[in-house]
């Protein structure tokens, strides 16, 4: 597999081409907002917690790149229903996978660990060689992470 | 003078030899910064060679030599751009450092609550944000000349946006649109106004001729490395009644005249202006590509650049049709070799990703002009930008990859 086809996998292609969530929720919802500064792509995190801080709803907005857009879908389809503490998990597992140095050929496939992990996030995994593009694909979660402060301070 | 044979111009340039990608680079990101010609990569190194030390106070031969090919730089600056006086020639490390000694210096002393400044929509953030901290401190308006169609400012309101203001500051080019503003009308109106000049020419000193005198600006700002000169050195042109009034902007060596326990006084312009050790091999760098740009000619620089923007013009919609945006005047004559372009469906960084693997160099993003990319209703555009190195070879590889970019993500 070419590194641009390792980049834009079919699976990250579908989530740009139909993003899951998409849409705004009103307050009391919490809304956090995140910008690339480098290309200016935006994201908006709606998030609705429940009183045992389940993530009971997640709405994405704003604009940018197939990779800023196809992750924030994937983040918002994999949080959606888990507590705080468990995205939060998720958010260091991503995070991780986003660090990994180039492993050249052993980058093509995802690890059947990973999978288990991330699921469809694990596609993801073909960024790293792009090292511009990393930030594309964490701007989500950081928006996610800013959102989470902001229900957490509000209490 | 006989036409200047560009396709020959890119084995000038070394890194215009290299690959990407396996495939030969295709360089369309020169409003961005330029490439040099290994004529200045020489005379820097001969600089550095033979020539180096610290300018202004040594006397042993070395300090005289680097201190002379520092000042004739200056004169070569000055000769290029039409300036009456050298010493009106500041070097600064970049354009953005050019404005913010404008702004922090003269607009600093002359600004405060009741008076404008005024501003354009297509401005660089350059041109912007020094602006905006100065205001922070000082508590002035900030009037925003607004963009009308084809990528053009609105000069209809002009007139009122400029009564009472005291500075008009504007790009003479846009980064983005490639527009080429109307800098006789815009400076005329506003001296009628009373209001000084500042232009931010960053996008045209690089690309067409330059007469600050026959321009009548008070100030005018640009940087070396979209000229094929080196990073780290730009340019402060301003009228010299002007400069001589101004605080100095930077303080520390070079720029005093005496220093006591007490205070100090300020040197005379332009050395009160150029604090610390300046960037003195950036200026021979800056000299001999000012002598490159000579040698061919900057109207036929200018010629060139018109013919090569309206072939990709031409080619992309014929190639693309409705499915490529041109952002900017229609008319390649009314514009730089600039063009910002969106691909439905794709978006700007996933096209320059898609380019990067056929070795073509175009630039995503805003440009770092948002107030402007929010007026066209963008977030990111994938910028092509010519210089006198490209030729109708890099126009039909930026419409092959964008073609190939939209087949990749057709769904
Ligand atoms: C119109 C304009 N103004 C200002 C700048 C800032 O130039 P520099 O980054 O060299 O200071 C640029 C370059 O990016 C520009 O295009």
């Amino acid at each position: 597999m070419s590194d641009l086809e390792d980049l834009y996998r079919e699976i990250i292609l579908d989530h740009y081409r139909s993003p899951r969530n998409s849409g705004e929720l009103e307050p009391p919802a919490h809304k956090a907002e995140g910008f690339n500064p480098l290309c200016g792509d935006e994201i908006v995190v709606y998030l609705q917690l429940d009183d045992d801080n389940t993530i009971a709803d997640i709405k994405i907005g704003g604009q940018g790149c197939s990779i800023s857009q196809s992750s924030a879908s994937m983040m918002s389809a994999a949080v959606k229903g888990k507590t705080v503490e468990q995205a939060q998990e998720l958010m260091g597992s991503f995070k991780g996978l986003m660090s990994i140095a180039d492993k050249g050929e052993e980058l093509a496939e995802p690890t059947p660990a990973e999978i288990r992990e991330l699921g469809d996030l694990a596609a993801l995994r073909g960024v790293v060689k792009f090292p511009t593009r990393i930030k594309c694909a964490t701007l989500a979660w950081n928006t996610l992470d800013q959102a989470i402060s902001e229900t957490q301070s509000a209490d | 003078m006989t036409t200047p044979d560009f396709a020959a111009l890119k084995k000038d340039f070394p890194i215009l030899q290299t690959e990407r990608h396996g495939k030969p680079l295709v360089f369309l990101d020169s409003a961005a910064s330029s490439q040099r010609p290994q004529q200045v990569l020489d005379a820097m190194d001969y600089a550095y060679t033979h020539a180096y030390a610290n300018v202004h106070r040594g006397v042993y031969g070395l300090a005289e030599a680097a201190t002379n090919a520092y000042e004739s730089a200056r004169l070569k600056v000055a000769r290029f751009i039409g300036a009456p006086d050298s010493s009106e020639v500041i070097f600064t490390k970049n354009a953005t450092e050019s404005l913010n000694l404008v702004a922090g210096s003269w607009g600093r002393a002359n600004l405060g609550p009741g008076d404008a400044v005024v501003l354009t929509m297509m401005e660089h953030h350059a041109n912007i944000v020094p602006w905006q901290m100065i205001q922070a401190e000082k508590g002035f308006e900030i009037r925003w000349i607004p963009l009308g169609d084809d990528g053009k400012l609105d000069l209809t309101e002009l007139d009122t946006l400029l009564d009472g203001a005291k500075l008009l500051s504007v790009a003479s080019m846009s980064n983005v649109l490639g527009t080429i503003n109307p800098l006789d009308q815009l400076i005329e109106a506003a001296h009628r106004a009373g209001a000084l000049v500042c232009v931010d020419a960053c996008q045209s000193v690089p690309h067409m001729e330059t007469n600050v005198a026959e321009m009548g600006a008070d100030f005018v700002a640009f940087s070396g490395h979209k000229m094929l000169g080196p990073s780290g050195i730009g340019v402060l042109w301003g009228r010299m009644e002007l400069l001589e009034q101004m605080p100095p902007f930077l303080g520390g060596g070079g720029m005093i005249s005496n220093v006591t326990t007490d205070g100090f006084m300020p040197d005379a312009v332009p050395s009160k202006f150029e604090a610390g050790t300046p960037p003195i091999v950036e200026a021979v760098g800056l000299g001999a590509a000012i002598d490159y740009l000579e040698s061919i000619g900057m109207d036929a620089i200018r010629q060139h650049e018109i013919e090569l923007t309206a072939y990709a013009m031409r080619a992309l919609s014929e190639r693309l049709g409705d499915s490529v945006t041109i952002h900017g005047p229609s008319e390649p004559s009314e514009r730089g070799g600039v063009l910002s372009i969106d691909l439905e469906g794709v978006h700007a960084h996933d096209v320059s990703q898609i380019l990067d693997s056929h070795g073509v160099a175009v630039r995503p993003g805003h440009h770092c002009a948002k107030p402007l990319m929010k007026e066209l209703g963008v977030n990111a555009t994938a910028r092509a930008s010519f210089y006198l190195y490209n030729d109708t070879s890099d126009a039909d590889a930026l419409v092959d990859a964008l073609a190939d970019a939209q087949s990749f993500f057709a769904p």
